[in-house]
């Protein structure tokens, strides 16, 4: 463990709160930039989507009272950072007496399930493909076909998800249209149970793979190329080590890690992706919460469970820094 | 490979009239005719001519509710009810009688417009702090490198949505405009380490040799070559904040006045359009949007190319 020092651990705790920080920050400053405060603006939408909301100024007077929006600006900044920072999101507006950290307390875990198998999925099979691109025993047919999967790349996850909707779902029905287990079943630990999640969560996975893959086969091909131009692969080779040794010992070694930082600068996009995909697909997960926040008009739903994600990415990428020195031996952060 | 010098062009006898041709070699053998990068501007004209030209064809009114039948599918195909498609509606219309075709005209440049104000301001920032950031270096790097390595991980769709569902009226630029909040940091980063390493080349100790001002370095020397990568960071921005646009307006928060793709997806999918087998209400704006998003991949795919020339080689 020396590789650790207190510095480089402060150093990355800093850069994780400075994230969260900003965040909250900007999601702050910005409505209040606008024309109308937050309240208004939700009791206008509430009244053009649900027809007249009886006694708006006194509602709007109200909350304003009980939000505290009378305040100066800096005490109301400094309470807002204070509530997030407790996990205090108040309670849901629209399933009234229900704390908002409930509501995400139950769908957190689906969402994170989720996101974890099938990122690791779309790393795993994406830099894999990436690899034998360019290795150059790989059969000629294999390299003409994985780029034609990369069409998908393109595509934004919520599409792929609609796509996968209608034909495996809708056309062929092989896989549940919606949901993330069968509706009344009994959450248990049972191989029922567990066999009905996978099926559910299958289209949802596979959506995120799908379009995710690609990414990490254009940037592991486009590093593998450039490890490949190397003396010491030249040398392994000229040693006469085999073909497949070379590849997986000196090629996909080297040509990994800059991969593996990648991820963490993607990881953001990876979750809004996801979100988005749990929405379409009603799993029972942040994205189905957010959507269904966003439809009654539950703010304080919608702020904590894009806040919860926002410090998640956070948290994976902390996580992600601290043990990147373990993964590279080359990388050591004494020196900060 | 990287031990075979390249000698051929060395000893054939083209070497000999070099001087004449030292401007270009051969008008068509330029990197920027690369087939990729071709077909995907192809593609994102022809979308959207097809959008700015097909007002002029086609009556953009249709795109509100209340103007068409209800439910009519495309030509050539016969809804649940049995009602066949109609010429007068060729793809048909959706649940709140708007014109699929119309919407699809109205919709495409729409989305085009956000990619562009969003990528465009986004870019604009990012190529200013980058070389900033490169060229100034010290604590002027410092702040920008860690501004942009903190933003970058942000998932912004979360902090957009949040935004966005506490304003009263969202239009298109002022989409455009929050989702350019969070279009900065991967142009920065790009621009920052293009710079770093141009700095320390030949041609710029060249020129500083030669005693050309810091400007003239900046502007004459660097920016040209910074070309392939501004576009490609333009593109690569462009296709996030589209992205970013489709997924709020998926959700409900776009627009509420303008007909979009992603607005018409949400409208699609709130009202079971899947169930109710319309695919061509969720179908054809998921169709405009991935040929989109497949034209922005091309066009990358081609730049990398350009900038990258091992990348070019090995494709052949």
């Amino acid at each position: 463990m020396g590789r650790y020092s207190i510095g480089f651990i402060a150093q990355r705790l800093g850069i994780f709160l400075l994230t969260i920080w900003i965040a909250a920050s900007v999601i702050w400053l910005i409505p209040r930039l606008a024309p109308g405060d937050p309240i208004s603006a939700m009791i206008m939408r509430m009244s053009s989507s649900g027809g007249r909301v009886e006694n708006a100024d006194k509602i709007i007077a109200g909350w304003k009272e009980r939000f505290g929006l009378n305040d100066p600006l800096p005490v109301q900044y400094v309470r807002y950072m204070g509530n997030l920072l407790r996990f205090d999101f108040g309670y849901s507006l629209a399933h009234f007496p229900t704390p908002v950290a409930d509501i995400i307390g139950l769908a957190l875990p689906w969402t994170l399930g989720l996101l974890l198998v099938a990122v690791t999925l779309a790393f795993f099979i994406g830099n894999f493909l990436g690899a034998i691109m360019v290795w150059g025993k790989t059969p000629g047919l294999i390299r003409a076909v994985i780029p034609m999967f990369m069409i998908f790349t393109s595509i934004p996850s919520i599409l792929a998800a609609i796509f996968l909707i209608y034909v495996f779902a809708f056309l062929l029905e092989w896989f549940p249209l919606a949901g993330s287990y069968p509706l009344g079943m009994k959450v248990e630990l049972s191989w029922r149970f567990i066999s009905a999640v996978i099926w559910h969560a299958t289209l949802p996975a596979l959506s995120v793979v799908l379009v995710n893959f690609g990414y990490w086969t254009l940037g592991m091909r486009g590093m593998m190329i450039t490890v490949e131009g190397e003396d010491y692969i030249q040398l392994a080779r000229a040693k006469g080590l085999k073909p497949f040794y070379v590849l997986y010992r000196y090629l996909v070694r080297n040509a990994i890690l800059p991969q593996i930082t990648a991820f963490a600068i993607t990881l953001g996009s990876l979750v809004s992706g996801q979100v988005l995909v749990e929405y379409i697909f009603g799993y029972q997960g942040m994205g189905n919460i957010i959507f269904a926040a966003i439809t009654s008009q539950d703010f304080p739903v919608i702020q904590g469970a894009s806040f919860m994600l926002i410090v998640i990415t956070a948290l994976a990428v902390l996580i992600m820094d601290l043990t990147y020195p373990l993964i590279d031996p080359r990388i050591s952060y004494e020196r900060n | 490979m990287g031990s075979t010098l390249d000698t051929s062009g060395l000893a054939t006898p083209r070497a000999a009239s070099l001087p004449r041709r030292m401007g270009r070699f051969n008008r068509w053998d330029t990197p920027w005719l690369n087939p990729k990068l071709l077909a995907g501007v192809a593609l994102l004209l022809v979308i959207l001519l097809s959008g700015l030209l097909g007002r002029f064809f086609w009556d953009t009114d249709l795109a509100f509710s209340g103007k068409a039948p209800l439910n009519l599918p495309p030509v050539g195909f016969v809804n649940t009810r049995g009602q066949a498609g109609t010429w007068e509606h060729p793809l048909g219309t959706e649940n709140s009688g708007r014109d699929m075709l119309a919407l699809m005209i109205v919709g495409a440049p729409n989305s085009f417009l956000v990619g562009v104000v969003a990528a465009g301001v986004g870019m604009t920032v990012g190529v200013i702090l980058g070389f900033s950031a490169g060229f100034i270096g010290g604590r002027v790097d410092d702040v920008i490198r860690l501004l942009s390595d903190v933003t970058v991980t942000i998932p912004s769709l979360m902090v957009l949505i949040v935004i966005q569902s506490l304003m009263r009226q969202v239009d298109l630029t002022t989409m455009a405009l929050l989702i350019a909040v969070f279009a900065w940091p991967t142009p920065t980063r790009l621009i920052r380490a293009q710079v770093l390493s141009m700095r320390a080349s030949g041609y710029v100790h060249m020129a500083r040799l030669s005693g050309a001002s810091t400007w003239a370095i900046m502007f004459r020397e660097i920016l040209p070559n910074l070309t392939p990568y501004i576009f490609a960071s333009f593109i690569g921005n462009a296709t996030g904040a589209i992205l970013a646009a489709v997924g709020l307006e998926t959700l409900g928060l776009g627009p509420q006045r303008v007909p979009t793709l992603g607005g018409t997806i949400y409208f699609a999918i709130n009202a079971a359009a899947l169930l109710r087998n319309m695919w061509w209400w969720w179908g054809l704006p998921t169709l405009m949007l991935a040929l989109i998003f497949i034209g922005l991949l091309l066009i990358n795919l081609g730049f990398d190319e350009i900038a990258n020339p091992r990348l070019r080689r090995s494709s052949q």
